[in-house]
């Protein structure tokens, strides 16, 4: 009965993830197959390139991890309030045109990423929409996708500190100073995450609807009868209901940010001074354009890592905190 | 549950022996191309009329029916098939037909590419065995040879020169084109007006390189060895970053553009430092624009330098039809059908006898072939996309950055790869 389950699993699962594994741990040049006997393994020499040796390879998987972790910092707590703040508004029952709202909130989802990375291009275009608004406002907007100024640097900046500090400047991690790492995202990529949160947030909205309209309405009258407030309903009956729903939403979104690349692939490719790098672009870089396969294949498995260990420690964290309010009542 | 075991079992058996089987294949296959090559492949092969299929990334509608024109033309003379595919991504559909040992018989490569794939044996080295063999241009079997072997046929060539809009030109009320590196900072000072920058080049190696050589630079010397960190090299970019500053020239990102020949076509830039793929361009999608195309100013002690690019017509040598594969290469490049290609979509010949009847039938693009002796290849070394990349994203930052510290760090990345193997 489990057969094809088994031989599905194998075929498309297993089997890809130990070739993958091996072909991290080889010298295969992409040429042939990677269990072919003109292949070698070469331990972790690969991993060592990257996460060891002082080298580009390790200061472009420093770069990319860096850019990447800012992303994620940005975008999942953006999109996940604003999914829920647009679910709640949507369900709002003296809203008229309802349907109207969601489908277009929904709508950039559905819309091919593609489609919407080359009209934020134009919109972010050194002439575009948005500077073109900045503009009226009097602010002289930046040529976006050419920046690699950090947000953070300039805030530095702004605060007096142009140059690094020694203590900064000298010392680092991967190959990459903790002033730069300290830079914040480019310009470049402040677009690249505003896209993402304006794409996403829809259909973290639609995971929320369901779960919004399964809060039973007597919890809403009786904290209402108690003489609760909006705020204090969405903060101690709303949100608590919709512990199990938020954390799908925050496991998925953060999933789906370690791995951007499309975006990256269509609207940046690395550019501006390698500062929308990310791991997984690296990878395909490294493999297909650099026909490094087996560092590329190092690269998807430390952020395999990662994504691995972040969302265990997400699982704990939100487990561990209602574990303990359910002892405490 | 017993049962549900041993089926389990069985399938895992049976998909191992899959995995071994297609690897066994690999490796015959594997094994039986250094023989094959070793006998001098492709010409000691007899020919059959296995189809084949040749792949190619096109500049767009006109290149790739006049490529489809001259596999059908092949087909009717040979009898043998040959199925034309336009690579949405080259590289990495070449890579995937290596990677499951069906290359493309026929290929489009790129000397970067050609450097990886020659590493690691995967090429026919036909080239000498070519009629024309001796008929290429120098700087482009440069950039086809690996270790001293000439190994795979440049298709064509292209050189940088300097794309002058006509128009700007006169209201700048300017002569005789720039000759050095001085009259082109004061030209472009001049041709800077009125929101539009006066010479625009792209922000990449491929665009500036040029810029070392005409200084008494080099890139890599004869022996391979990287030699972008020379104080000449730090003297031309401090000469292209004093330009930027000054506001005369600007990259193409600051002007919102993809490249130089996008802002040239626009009209933001009244010169441009652009190779010949520019032309397609402005005729297709940018008509109003008069231009003129003259060699490129020498550099301060009068050295003349240029970057020549090509792609050549890839062989592997585990094609079915090796015999076949040659025979469709010798048939591209007659000097004949170099023309076909010029006239169909305004690649240069790579064959010098065409590139003479090129100058005499577009003698405004004659600067293009002027400069082909003094040029030099592009950069190629094998796996050195990242660092070329990283190099890159240093330059689009010259303005604001320092040209040793840019130079040195690519020399370093760039050095780790040719020294590490």
């Amino acid at each position: 009965m489990t057969a094809p389950a088994i031989v599905l699993v194998l075929v498309f699962l297993v089997a890809p993830i130990a070739m993958a594994a091996w072909v991290s741990l080889s010298d295969w040049t992409g040429i042939g197959s990677p269990f072919a006997s003109g292949v070698h393994s070469v331990g972790t020499r690969n991993y060592q390139a990257l996460l060891t040796q002082p080298g580009l390879p390790q200061q472009q998987l420093g770069e990319s991890l860096r850019n990447n972790l800012y992303y994620v910092i940005l975008v999942v707590p953006l999109q996940t309030a604003l999914a829920l703040g647009l679910a709640l508004a949507v369900t709002r029952k003296r809203l008229t045109g309802r349907g109207f709202f969601r489908t277009a909130y929904y709508f950039p989802s559905i819309t091919s990423s593609v489609a919407v990375s080359v009209i934020f291009l134009y919109i972010f275009a050194s002439t575009g929409v948005v500077n073109g608004v900045l503009s009226y406002l009097g602010l002289h907007g930046p040529n976006w996708f050419s920046d690699p100024t950090g947000v953070l640097q300039m805030a530095y900046s702004g605060l007096g500190v142009t140059q690094a500090p020694a203590a900064l400047a000298n010392h680092g991690f991967l190959g990459l100073a903790w002033w730069d790492w300290l830079a914040g995202p480019s310009v470049a990529m402040v677009a690249v995450i505003t896209l993402a949160i304006w794409t996403t947030s829809g259909t973290f909205m639609l995971i929320f609807l369901p779960a919004i309209y399964a809060i039973p309405a007597e919890l809403e009258e009786a904290a209402i009868v108690d003489g609760a407030s909006g705020w204090q309903r969405l903060w101690r009956v709303t949100l608590p209901m919709l512990r199990p729903t938020l954390f799908l939403v925050l496991t998925l979104g953060l999933i789906a940010t370690w791995q951007v690349f499309d975006q990256i692939y269509l609207m940046s490719q690395g550019n501006p001074a390698g500062t929308t790098l990310t791991p997984a672009f690296l990878a395909y870089q490294e493999s297909f354009g650099n026909q490094q396969w087996g560092q590329g294949a190092a690269i998807a498995f430390i952020l395999f890592a990662i994504i691995a260990v972040l969302t265990i420690v997400q699982r704990l964290l939100l487990r561990d905190r209602s574990a303990a309010e359910r002892s405490a009542t | 549950m017993k049962r549900r075991i041993t089926i389990a079992a069985l399938t895992a058996g049976v998909l191992v022996s899959a995995m071994a089987c297609s690897s066994s294949g690999g490796f015959g296959s594997g094994s039986a191309s250094p023989a094959a090559s070793g006998a001098s492949g492709a010409s000691a092969a007899t020919p059959n009329k296995t189809p084949l299929t040749l792949m190619f990334g096109s500049s767009g509608p006109a290149e790739t029916k006049a490529v489809q024109a001259a596999a059908a033309a092949f087909t009717k003379q040979s009898g043998i098939p040959v199925q034309v595919i336009a690579a949405s991504n080259l590289t990495q559909q070449v890579a995937q037909g290596f990677a499951g040992n069906q290359p493309p018989d026929v290929f489009y490569l790129d000397p970067g590419t050609f450097q990886n794939y020659a590493k690691d044996g995967v090429l026919d080295a036909y080239a000498p065995s070519l009629p024309n063999a001796s008929g290429f241009a120098p700087a482009l079997k440069a950039a086809f040879t690996y270790q001293g072997k000439f190994e795979c046929a440049p298709k064509d060539a292209s050189t940088l020169a300097l794309y002058v809009n006509t128009q700007d030109w006169q209201q700048a009320g300017l002569g005789a084109p720039p000759a050095n590196w001085d009259q082109l900072k004061a030209d472009a000072a001049k041709l800077t007006a009125g929101g539009r920058t006066g010479l625009v080049i792209d922000q990449t190696h491929s665009g500036i390189d040029e810029f070392l050589y005409q200084n008494g630079g080099t890139v890599q010397d004869s022996s391979g060895k990287v030699t972008l960190n020379s104080p000449q090299n730090v003297q031309a970019l401090t000469y292209l970053k004093s330009l930027l500053t000054a506001g005369d020239m600007k990259f193409p990102s600051q002007l919102d553009a993809g490249y130089s020949g996008q802002a040239f076509g626009e009209n933001k830039a009244a010169m441009d430092i652009i190779g010949n793929w520019e032309n397609g361009a402005l005729s297709s999608d940018y008509p109003k624009i008069k231009f003129k195309v003259y060699p490129l100013p020498a550099g301060p002690s009068g050295v003349h330098a240029t970057l020549s690019f090509t792609n050549c017509w890839g062989v592997p040598t585990k094609s079915k039809n090796a015999a076949g594969a040659l025979a469709l290469v010798k048939f591209l490049t007659t000097p004949q059908q170099e023309m076909t290609f010029a006239n169909a979509f305004g690649v240069i010949p790579s064959l010098q006898s065409a590139q003479s009847t090129y100058t005499k039938t577009y003698p405004q693009f004659s600067a293009f072939v002027q400069e082909l002796p003094y040029a030099h290849p592009d950069i190629a070394i094998a796996g050195a996309t990242q660092a070329l990349t990283a190099f890159d994203s240093a330059l689009a930052q010259l303005a604001s950055g320092n040209p040793a510290t840019i130079l040195q760090t690519a020399q370093t990345n760039l050095q780790a790869l040719t020294s590490g193997t």
